[in-house]
């Protein structure tokens, strides 16, 4: 008798009708964009309000390089002491007051600019003031040494080395950043959903020891049925969950950008990488070589591999999760039990991130990738850049023999540990649990 | 007729702790069984064994003639003592989950449920969560469950716990009814009055062994003491004392008249009848009272679980 399908069929309508997760399915997307929009509109907001600051230039050689600009007005002030300066400034609620000191010899001049205001200044605007001053004080110094300056200006050169592998692909800074977006994307996925279903499986297997229904149940299928039934539905009501939030975060985004102008993707973190790493490049298509960059992805590899990690990662965890649950009887003793499962969770997630990007065929990140509790974070993280295969399938094969002893051993303790009401175990008994 | 149930010697251990030692029963067709014990004797283990919850360490249970197998969940109704249900679940959609998960087709099972729920008069509850039910209530559709899929044998571990007087009778008039259509039931408890009303045969078991079983009139009249209950109205009670204790041995006794008779247990020896003490008192005054001492199952089990 095969009741598994049936398991399956109630846990999910129970997950997908339950008022909370319906709730939290339609908001979260919802908050998520509403929180991005919101700092992507203060900051705009932030950048678009006009500031004027009042320079007084005592040596009469530099304030001739501070331009206006559409943010920021400069007030060029002549005659006055560096006291009335102040309490001009002051008066005329200006953003602040740059003072640059008479100086004899060019060198000495950076001794004597200070910057005043009343509430200490942002670092950009401080960075700005400081590169314009740089900039007109070497060349100053240049000219006074005899240099021509309009010289060194044509005669500067700007270099983006055009990468090519040996088999003729081409590749730029692009590229890896795309790589490390998609590797980064799949590692950290794995990771959110084992944390939020991992943990509503092992809720719902406290709610049938609590409800106390669990022994009628089992008193029709087998344990290890019932937790399986548990994992599959849940993950299925989890998936739709993550399709729906998918879905309706793009439509959001979609309106948001439409309505108020702002382009979120920019705004996001990943928008801001792509920016930055494009600087300095000769080609200024970013979209375009971030195309060119995705189709020279491995594909068809990342797609199988992203599935069979995925899936294996996550069964090997949620099983865990099922085994804590049957243990316990109530949520706040699972603590003690979840460090060791979070443990190399969290590491996995590290290591993706610090050493994976660095070097994403190093020691330490093929020694992980291949280690069966941080192996699916950390060998989706490397993927993109290109694993041979062979390291991929012995990956894996580690895996899945991994997942099933702890599936035999999670059923061992799932089956002795919902009918043990009482006292919260210990490790040592959970032990004992396996030879019954 | 035969046993519908055997279990041949079941032991089971728990690390160090014996759960079940040897333990055999063997429950005639169409009884009602009672598995008698105090708490933490193995009686629910015995039944996990018997529903294939816990695998025994040795021995082996016959049902209908074949060994226990997979099959059998649905031959076997229980109604396990620490019970409940999907607190958030409907009552119906619930039912059917169950029913299902024993075997039957969903049409059937409701065809089924709609029958029972008018029986137990709870036609209204079908859409109703469990957590809006009263505790009575939970146990009615629970013992609905247990019994929807008309299983051959129905196991109850201390199934009127929780129920208030009314539903238990009710409860055990279906129980009763259940066994004259056919099916056989084992019924766990350690409150004997329900054990006196309702069981032919029981197995009591203490500290993981059998220690006694067998129909329950045979018992009774294994573990009768040869006693009798007296009340004599008497001129001279003192020297009527006398006599009894001399021929026979006397205890005092706690049954109650209206009148100013002398009450005694008095208890035959092997050699002697009922009629020998029932004509010696006879002459000695007008007898207002004479009864022989049943023991009752609290006392059998009392004095069993005492005496190991």
């Amino acid at each position: 008798m095969n009741h598994l399908p049936l398991i399956i069929k109630r846990e999910y309508l129970t997950k997908v009708k339950n008022k909370s997760f319906i709730i939290m399915t339609i908001l979260s997307p919802i908050i998520m964009v509403a929180l991005i929009a919101v700092v992507a509109y203060l900051t705009q907001l932030n950048k678009n309000t006009e500031k004027t600051i009042a320079i007084l230039d005592e040596s009469g050689m530099i304030a001739s390089v501070f331009e206006d600009t559409e943010t920021t007005k400069y007030l060029i002030l002549d005659q006055l002491s560096l006291e009335s300066a102040k309490k001009l400034t002051e008066t005329q609620e200006n953003y602040g007051l740059l003072y640059i000191g008479n100086f004899e010899e060019i060198s000495d001049a950076h001794k004597n600019i200070k910057f005043y205001s009343e509430e200490s200044p942002s670092i950009n605007v401080i960075s700005d003031l400081e590169s314009k001053l740089e900039k007109q004080l070497t060349d100053l110094k240049l000219e006074s040494q005899g240099v021509d300056i309009e010289k060194i200006r044509t005669s500067k050169v700007t270099v983006a080395i055009g990468q090519e592998s040996y088999l003729g692909k081409k590749t730029s800074k692009i590229d890896s950043l795309v790589k490390l977006i998609f590797g980064g994307a799949a590692g950290y996925l794995l990771f959110m959903f084992i944390i939020i279903y991992g943990n509503m499986i092992m809720r719902s297997v406290i709610e049938e020891k609590t409800s106390r229904i669990i022994e009628i149940i089992i008193s029709s299928v087998k344990p290890i049925q019932l937790m399986l039934g548990k994992i599959i539905g849940t993950s299925l009501a989890g998936i739709t969950q993550f399709v729906i939030w998918v879905i309706l975060g793009g439509i959001l985004v979609t309106i948001i950008s439409a309505i108020f102008g702002v382009d979120l993707l920019q705004a996001s973190p990943s928008g801001q990488l792509l920016n930055e790493a494009s600087n300095g490049s000769t080609n200024p298509d970013i979209v375009q070589s971030a195309m060119r960059a995705f189709y020279n992805l491995p594909l068809t590899n990342l797609v199988i591999a992203f599935l069979l990690f995925f899936i294996a990662g996550y069964l090997l965890y949620s099983s865990l999760y099922a085994a804590i649950g049957a243990a316990v009887d109530n949520e706040t003793d699972t603590q003690q039990f979840l460090m060791p499962i979070l443990m190399p969770l969290i590491l996995a997630v590290y290591i993706g991130f610090f050493t994976v990007i660095e070097n994403p065929h190093g020691t330490i990140s093929t020694i992980f990738s291949f280690i069966p509790f941080t192996s699916p974070v950390v060998m989706l993280m490397r993927i993109p850049f290109g694993v041979p295969i062979w390291q991929q399938i012995v990956s894996l094969v580690l895996l899945i023999g991994t997942f099933m002893f702890t599936v035999w051993f999670a059923a061992k303790i799932y089956r002795v540990g919902i009918l043990m009401y009482g006292k919260k175990p210990t490790y040592r008994e959970i032990l004992k649990w396996i030879k019954y | 007729m035969g046993n519908l149930l055997e279990a041949h010697n079941v032991s089971k251990k728990f690390g160090n702790y014996t759960a079940l030692n040897n333990v055999s029963i063997a429950v005639p067709q169409g009884s009602i069984f009672g598995l008698l014990g105090p708490n933490g004797a193995g009686k629910t283990t015995l039944i996990r064994v018997i529903n294939q919850i816990t695998m025994p360490d040795s021995g082996h249970v016959i049902l209908d003639n074949e060994p226990l197998q997979n099959h059998h969940v649905r031959d076997i109704g229980y109604l396990p003592e620490e019970r409940g249900l999907y607190k958030s679940m409907k009552v119906g959609e619930q039912a059917l989950y169950l029913a299902q998960l024993k075997g039957l087709s969903k049409s059937e099972a409701k065809k089924r449920l709609k029958y029972w729920f008018e029986r137990l008069e709870m036609g209204d509850w079908w859409n109703k969560k469990i957590q809006e039910l009263s505790k009575g209530m939970a146990q009615k559709v629970q013992f609905i469950v247990t019994v929807l899929h008309e299983p051959k044998l129905l196991i109850f571990d201390e199934p009127f716990s929780g129920f208030d007087p009314i539903n238990a009778i009710l409860i055990k008039d279906e129980i009763l009814r259940l066994r004259d259509e056919g099916a056989t039931v084992i019924f766990s408890t350690h409150r004997m009055e329900s054990v006196e009303e309702l069981c032919d045969h029981i197995a009591l078991i203490h500290k993981s062994n059998k220690i006694l079983d067998g129909k329950l009139d045979d018992i009774k009249r294994e573990f009768k003491t040869n006693t009798f209950e007296i009340g004599i109205r008497a001129t001279n009670k003192k020297v009527l004392e006398q006599e009894l204790a001399d021929k026979f041995t006397v205890t005092p006794t706690s049954f109650k008249t209206l009148g100013n008779e002398l009450k005694r247990n008095i208890k035959l020896a092997e050699h002697q009848s009922p009629n020998e003490l029932l004509s010696f008192l006879t002459s000695r005054g007008e007898v207002s009272h004479f009864v022989e001492l049943i023991p009752s199952a609290n006392d059998i089990f009392i004095q069993a679980v005492k005496s190991n």
